[in-house]
């Protein structure tokens, strides 16, 4: 009989996680905030691109590395600021996240996608590429991309921050932001974000930065109120 | 036991619903797959089972490799490029696409090779059988055997007649795919970008020298060369080219790198010799050794 009543209680579960799922979404609250540092942050090198002239033409001034990005008002960028715990995952979206090779550079330098969506690499430059991103949890690959060749497409299967190099190019460097759910945004100048359409929940909001490492805060959402959340990374000078 | 049988069936119930329900994204955190405790390899007529694999891992390979299979053994911290990690599970020398698992002939095949350039050895001194028993085992460490199948072998058509045309085909695409940024102009595996290399493990690497008189890594073949640039060595700055370069000009190019192998004597480098030409442009290799800046311009 108390095996009957757990088989039944799964069933009564799982037809509440219908329900939610069947249901048109509530008016959801919002997250948004902003994302700074404090202390020196390292000086960026300009890079020297002289061994591929092809790129190093393209610029006036030689751009600088951008494993720390900074803004006006000590304010960080390239910051993936995420729904952590909370929100259930999310099924991908059709549309393909582009992560482009320009000027010898990754556009953006920090793109964040969902687990399982389309994830196109293309190849704007003049020269060959190749693409060889480095993660833990999902499966490694390392394909060429010789110039005017068609886009690649790929998809992991695994949440997980993923560094991208070029080995021919060895200032080439990126990071892919492989999320479960949905809410997700990256800081741009200003470093600011959003998180809009959240359902009434407590979630762990984390800040993830590629040179800082990550910072969590708990948040509760009730009705479709607007949080505020800020973010302070500590700056190393080195 | 009825109860047993009631809550079995309840859970049955449960997970028909649950399935549906995963497709459309609401599936909680699975937890972490677990390696096999036993594993069984097939080399055609070979099947090796790792519990007899184990007991050869104990004895010849948990050195270098460690106890756990992670490349951490008592002996990693001395060795270059560092001893294979069979947690992770990436392997340089297959047969499979980019970013897929070998097959089991490709990690047989790697034993009984060895390979150059490391502190791997050949493994040609135990039998067929002990070196299936060790792929089998080698298996057990990581659960990406329990949860992914090996990909599926790349196709290699059969080999076209070598002719000179081929030959300098090849070399046009050598230049396309720049294949020198790292290889060097003449092969000697000191292009431009060489000396900035480094594996997955942030570990310098270098990049295929192929005036050397060894082989590669992977084999000295002519279909293993192919294999080499159209699987790519993953682990390594090596990429796969399977998606930009046709298979009629995969083999353009084999015949081509033959060519830049002068140390080592075959039919395409005798061909090339054979022209006025080829035989000019070997020679003058053949003279200058090595190149002054080590930047892959001539000097």
């Amino acid at each position: 009989m108390k095996a009957m009543r757990v088989g039944l209680g799964a069933l009564v579960s799982l037809a509440a996680a219908g329900v939610v799922l069947a249901g048109p979404k509530p008016p959801g609250g919002t997250i948004s905030g902003k994302v700074t540092y404090e202390g020196t942050p390292a000086k960026m090198k300009p890079i020297d691109m002289s061994k591929e002239p092809s790129c190093a033409k393209m610029y006036t001034t030689p751009p600088v590395a951008e494993t720390v990005v900074t803004g006006p008002g000590n304010s960080l960028q390239d910051v993936v600021v995420y729904i952590s715990a909370g929100a259930p995952d999310d099924a991908a979206p059709a549309t393909a996240a582009v992560f482009t090779q320009k000027g010898c550079r990754y556009i953006p330098h920090v793109l964040a996608f969902q687990v399982n969506q389309e994830l196109k690499i293309v190849n704007e430059d003049q020269t060959s590429h190749n693409i060889h991103p480095l993660p833990k949890l999902n499966r490694e690959w390392n394909k060429s991309q010789p110039p005017g060749t068609p886009a690649i497409s790929e998809k992991y299967d695994k949440a997980e921050f993923i560094p991208v190099k070029c080995n021919v190019h060895p200032w080439m460097h990126g990071n892919f932001a492989v999320m479960k759910n949905r809410h997700f945004a990256i800081t741009v100048d200003g470093g600011s974000f959003t998180l809009a359409n959240l359902p009434p929940g407590k979630y762990t909001v984390t800040a993830w930065h590629e040179s800082y490492g990550d910072q969590s805060q708990e948040v509760t959402i009730s009705g479709s109120e607007t949080k505020t959340v800020n973010f302070t990374f500590k700056a190393k000078p080195y | 036991m009825r109860n047993m049988l009631i809550a079995k069936l309840g859970l049955l119930i449960a997970l028909t619903f649950i399935l549906p329900a995963s497709t459309l994204g609401q599936q909680a955190d699975q937890p972490a797959a677990q390696p096999a405790k036993h594993m069984e390899s097939h080399i055609g007529n070979l099947t090796g089972d790792s519990d007899a694999g184990r007991l050869l891992y104990f004895r010849y390979c948990w050195g270098c490799h460690g106890p756990h299979g992670d490349g951490n053994g008592e002996n990693a911290p001395y060795v270059t490029p560092q001893p294979r990690n069979f947690v992770a599970a990436t392997f340089k020398c297959r047969s499979t696409p980019t970013g897929t698992l070998p097959t089991d002939e490709d990690l047989y095949n790697s034993l009984k090779r060895g390979f150059n350039f490391t502190n791997m050895p050949s493994w040609l001194a135990l039998t067929s059988q002990e070196r299936a028993n060790l792929v089998a085992f080698i298996k057990t460490f990581s659960p990406r055997w329990v949860t992914e199948k090996p990909g599926t072998p790349i196709q290699i058509p059969a080999e076209p007649a070598l002719t000179i045309a081929s030959i300098k085909h090849g070399g046009e695409l050598f230049q396309k795919l720049e294949c020198w940024k790292c290889h060097g102009q003449e092969g000697r595996g000191d292009g431009p970008s060489a000396s900035t290399l480094t594996d997955s493990n942030d570990q310098p690497i270098r990049p295929y020298n192929f005036t050397s008189t060894n082989r590669s890594k992977c084999g000295r073949t002519n279909p293993e060369l192919y294999k080499i640039f159209m699987t790519g060595l993953d682990g390594t700055p090596m990429p796969s080219f399977a998606d930009v370069v046709k298979p009629e000009d995969a083999w353009d190019l084999v015949h081509y790198l033959r060519t830049l192998q002068y140390n080592n004597p075959s039919p395409e480098l005798a061909m090339w010799e054979s022209t006025a030409e080829g035989k000019a442009i070997v020679a003058a290799k053949r003279v200058a050794k090595y190149t002054e800046t080590g930047s892959g311009v001539k000097p």
